[in-house]
C-alpha cells in the first residue's frame, strides 16, 4: 500500500502491493496475505473475494504466474515447517511453504538429497508440485511430482483433500500453476547420497550437432547433465558450449580430509545485486565478451572434479537478486521443448537467436527424459532450451512470436512457469490435455475462486 | 491481462473515432489485442471504424460515451468494466476548435474547454478507480505539445491540454503502487483530419508514428511520451523562453 493513494479513498485496493515474478515484468496490485497456520489459510481462501485467489512461493516463476491482480495472493512461505522424516526409508513429509533451500540443511546431514532441483533452492515444495519442475537429472529421474507420494489440497469448497499420484486432481494439479487449490503439505521421497559433493566431468562442444551428439550419445551415463551454450557465437561456431555431467560424489572419491564431515552442506553468498542498476548493463558487447571468457576458461575435457552442490547446481543463488542486473525493465526467460526427431527446428531456432544477436548469457541446452504425469507439466522426451532476454530488446515480442512458431509447428511447446507473453491461441496446440485441465477446474472450483494473472492472459 | 511487454488484450478507446486512437488499436491489435470497446458519439463514423478494426480480426464493440456528458460517465463507462477486464483505457478525445472564432464566442470555447479537460477530468477518474479496483491497467492519456506552454495561436486548446497533462500527471502519482500506470503522451503537430488546412509545425508527426511511441511506452512502462521524441528537448527550451519572446515565434 502507497500513501499516496490517500487522495483518493474508499477505492478498492488500498491495502494492496504490487507484485511481479522473477524477470520483474508487468506489475500488478493484489492483497498480500501470508497464512501461519492451515486454518489461516482456509480463511484467506474462503475471504478472498471476487478477484479470487492465487498460492505464491517465493516468487522465482519467471511471469505471472504467482500474481493476481487486485484479488488475493496467498504467500504460501509462513508455512514454512518439515513434519517428518523417514530418516531409513528417504522420506519427508512437510509444508508447501518448506523451500528446498531448507530441505537440503535438514536432510543432507541424515544422508538424502532433494529428488529434483531447479536452477535455484530457493523455490518452496508447493511451488515446485505448482510448476511440476525439472532438474539436470529428468533425463533420469523425471520431474519432481514424480517422487511425490502424496500432498493436501485445500480446494475452493474449503475442504482439504489428501491427494495421490495416478488421480485426476493430482495430474491437473502437478504443473497446474496453483490454479486446483493451495498445496498445505507434501511427501516426498528422496534421494540417497553419500556425500554432499558433486563429481563433475567438464567438456567443450564446437558447435550445435557436436553439442547434440556429445549429449545423445553419453547422458545415459550421468545422473544429472546440463549444457552451457553460448547464443552469441556466429557461423561455424553456433550453438558451441561447455557440457557439465555428473553425479553425487561416492565417499570413496572424497580426499582423506574431508571424508570426517562428507554431508555438510556449505554455501557462500555474494553480497545482494543492488537495487538500482541501470539498463543496459547487459549489452550484446559485455555478454558475448562474458561467453567468450567462459568458454574459454572452461577445460577442453576434464573429469571427477568435485563440487559443491551449489556450485553445480544453484550458481546464480550465489548472487541475492540477481534478477536485478537486467534494470528497471526486466527481463524474460524462454524456454520451449521439442520433441526428438525435431532437432532441424532447435537448429533453426538456435541460428535465429544467434544471428538475431539476443544478448543471452544465461542460455541452457538440456535433453529431457519421459513425459511426466501432470497435465500442464513441461517436460518431454527431446530437447529444451532456456534463454533470458532483456525486456527491453526492441523487437523481442515480435521475435519470439516468431519463435513460438516454429516450436508449435514442431509439436514443441513454452514453459508456462516461465511464460510471460505466449500468445494465447497457441496455447492448446501445445498443451493438449488443457481441456481437461479446464473441465476439471470448472467442476472443482466453479466460481473460479483459484485465478492468476497468467490464467487470465492465457485463459488456463 | 498485458504481458511482459505492457501489451494490452483488451482496449478502452474514449474517442473511437481519433485516428490516433485507431492508429494506436490497428497497431495494438498486430500485437496482442482481441477485444476492442470504441466510446464515442453514436455517428457513421464510430461504426465504420469499428468495422474496420474488425476486419483485422479483433472483437469490436461501440459504446454511446459523450465528453460533454460527465454525468453519465459512471454508467456508461461501469458498463464496460463490467464485461470483463479493461488492460488498456486510451484517453483520445479532443477538440481542437478554431481559436479565431472562439475568441469570438466565449461559449464555443468552453465546449474546448469542457470537452478537453472536464470530460477528461470526469473519465478519467471513473476509468482509474475501475482500473484500481483491477489491480492492473494502463490510462493513456493524449496530451499535447501545446499544453506544455500556450502560444498565441491556440492558447483556448493548449490551455484545455495544459489542464489535462497537469491531471494525468497527478492521477499517475495518485495511482503509483496501485498496479495502474498513466502515460501521458504529447505529440507534436499530428497529420489527421483535425489538424487538416493548418499550416504544419515543425517536427511534425503521423498518427502511425504515435501508436509506435505509445507501444515503446507500454513496454518501458514510460509516464511521459514525446512523439517525436526530439520534441522533449525542443519544449525544455521553449518553456523558459521569456514571454516577449515567445509571443513574437512565428510557430
Amino acid at each position: 500500500m502507497s500513501a499516496d493513494t490517500d487522495s483518493l479513498p474508499d477505492v478498492p485496493g488500498l491495502d494492496h502491493t504490487t507484485v511481479t515474478g522473477w524477470g520483474r515484468t508487468a506489475p500488478t496490485a493484489a492483497r498480500l496475505i501470508r497464512p501461519r497456520t492451515y486454518e489461516e489459510a482456509a480463511a484467506a481462501v474462503r475471504e478472498c473475494g471476487a478477484r479470487g485467489g492465487i498460492p505464491r512461493g517465493l516468487g522465482r516463476a519467471y511471469g505471472d504466474a504467482a500474481q493476481n491482480a487486485g484479488g488475493s495472493v496467498l504467500d504460501m512461505t509462513g508455512l514454512d515447517r518439515v513434519h517428518a522424516i523417514d530418516a531409513d526409508g528417504g522420506i519427508v513429509l512437510c509444508d508447501a511453504g518448506v523451500s528446498l533451500h531448507r530441505l537440503m540443511e535438514v536432510l543432507l546431514p541424515l544422508g538424502w538429497f532433494v529428488p529434483v532441483t531447479p536452477g535455484t533452492r530457493y523455490v518452496t515444495v508447493g511451488g515446485a508440485i505448482g510448476a511440476d519442475i525439472h532438474g539436470k537429472n529428468h533425463h533420469v529421474s523425471g520431474s519432481f511430482s514424480r517422487h511425490v507420494l502424496s500432498f493436501e489440497l485445500l480446494t475452493a469448497d474449503g475442504e482439504i483433500r489428501t491427494v495421490v499420484p495416478g488421480t485426476p486432481l493430482f495430474e491437473a494439479t502437478a504443473g497446474g500453476m496453483g490454479l486446483t487449490g493451495v498445496i498445505l503439505t507434501a511427501t516426498i521421497r528422496l534421494q540417497p547420497v553419500e556425500t554432499s559433493l558433486m563429481s563433475v566431468d567438464t567438456e567443450r562442444a564446437a558447435d550445435l550437432d557436436d553439442l547434440m551428439a556429445r549429449l545423445s550419445a553419453t547422458d545415459h551415463r550421468y545422473r544429472y547433465s546440463v549444457a552451457w551454450i553460448d547464443l552469441l557465437a556466429r557461423g561455424a561456431a553456433t550453438g558451441r558450449a561447455v557440457l557439465t555431467r555428473g553425479d553425487h560424489a561416492p565417499l570413496d572419491a572424497l580426499p582423506a580430509r574431508r571424508r570426517d564431515a562428507p554431508l555438510s552442506f556449505r554455501t557462500s553468498r555474494l553480497p545482494a545485486a543492488p537495487a538500482l542498476l541501470p539498463e543496459g548493463l547487459l549489452s550484446r558487447t559485455t555478454v558475448s565478451l562474458f561467453n567468450e571468457l567462459w568458454y574459454r576458461k572452461a577445460p577442453r575435457a576434464r573429469s571427477g572434479q568435485l563440487q559443491r552442490i551449489s556450485a553445480f547446481f544453484h550458481p546464480l543463488d550465489g548472487v541475492p537478486h540477481w534478477n536485478r542486473v537486467y534494470g528497471r525493465g526486466g527481463f524474460v526467460q524462454y524456454q520451449f521443448v521439442v520433441g526428438h526427431g525435431q532437432e532441424d527446428a532447435l537448429r533453426r531456432v538456435v541460428r535465429r537467436i544467434s544471428e538475431r544477436r539476443c544478448p543471452s548469457f544465461l542460455a541452457v541446452l538440456k535433453r529431457f527424459g519421459e513425459s511426466d504425469p501432470g497435465w500442464l507439466s513441461f517436460p518431454v522426451p527431446g530437447w529444451t532450451l532456456a534463454l533470458d532476454i532483456p525486456a527491453g530488446l526492441p523487437g523481442l515480442g515480435t521475435f519470439l512470436d516468431e519463435l513460438d512458431g516454429e516450436v508449435a509447428a514442431a509439436g514443441g511447446r513454452v514453459y508456462l512457469a516461465k511464460d510471460a507473453r505466449l500468445r494465447p491461441e497457441l496455447l492448446a496446440a501445445m498443451y493438449p490435455r488443457l481441456d481437461d485441465f479446464r473441465a476439471l477446474r470448472a467442476e472443482l472450483d466453479p466460481h473460479g475462486v483459484f485465478v492468476s494473472d497468467l490464467a487470465r492472459r492465457l485463459h488456463l | 491481462m498485458k504481458d511482459a511487454f505492457g501489451l494490452p488484450q483488451s482496449l478502452l478507446v474514449l474517442g473511437g473515432t481519433s485516428e490516433i486512437a485507431l492508429a494506436t488499436a490497428r497497431r495494438l491489435i498486430a500485437r496482442r489485442t482481441r477485444t476492442v470497446w470504441l466510446a464515442g458519439r453514436p455517428s457513421p463514423a464510430l461504426e465504420e471504424a469499428a468495422g474496420q478494426l474488425r476486419g483485422l480480426g479483433a472483437d469490436v464493440h461501440t459504446v454511446a460515451f459523450d465528453a460533454l456528458d460527465p454525468a453519465s460517465h459512471e454508467a456508461v463507462l461501469g458498463k464496460v468494466f463490467a464485461e470483463g477486464d479493461v488492460d488498456m483505457v486510451l484517453l483520445a478525445f479532443g477538440l481542437l476548435g478554431d481559436q479565431a472564432r472562439d475568441e469570438r464566442e466565449p461559449e464555443a470555447a468552453v465546449r474546448v474547454a469542457q470537452t478537453n479537460y472536464t470530460g477528461a477530468v470526469s473519465a478519467g477518474l471513473v476509468c482509474a478507480r475501475a482500473l484500481q479496483s483491477q489491480g492492473h491497467g494502463s490510462l493513456v492519456v493524449m496530451s499535447s505539445v501545446a499544453g506544455e506552454r500556450a502560444r498565441r495561436a491556440n492558447f483556448i486548446y493548449g490551455s484545455s491540454k495544459a489542464g489535462l497533462d497537469a491531471f494525468a500527471q497527478g492521477l499517475g502519482d495518485a495511482l503509483h503502487g496501485t498496479g495502474v500506470h498513466v502515460m501521458v503522451v504529447r505529440p507534436g503537430f499530428v497529420r489527421t483530419r483535425m489538424t487538416a488546412g493548418l499550416p504544419e509545425a515543425p517536427l511534425a508527426t503521423t498518427p502511425e508514428a504515435v501508436a509506435t511511441a505509445v507501444e515503446l511506452g507500454l513496454r518501458r512502462r514510460s509516464e511521459t511520451v514525446w512523439v517525436p521524441g526530439a520534441l522533449r528537448v525542443v519544449m525544455a527550451a521553449l518553456r523558459h523562453l521569456p514571454r516577449s519572446v515567445c509571443r513574437r515565434l512565428p510557430v
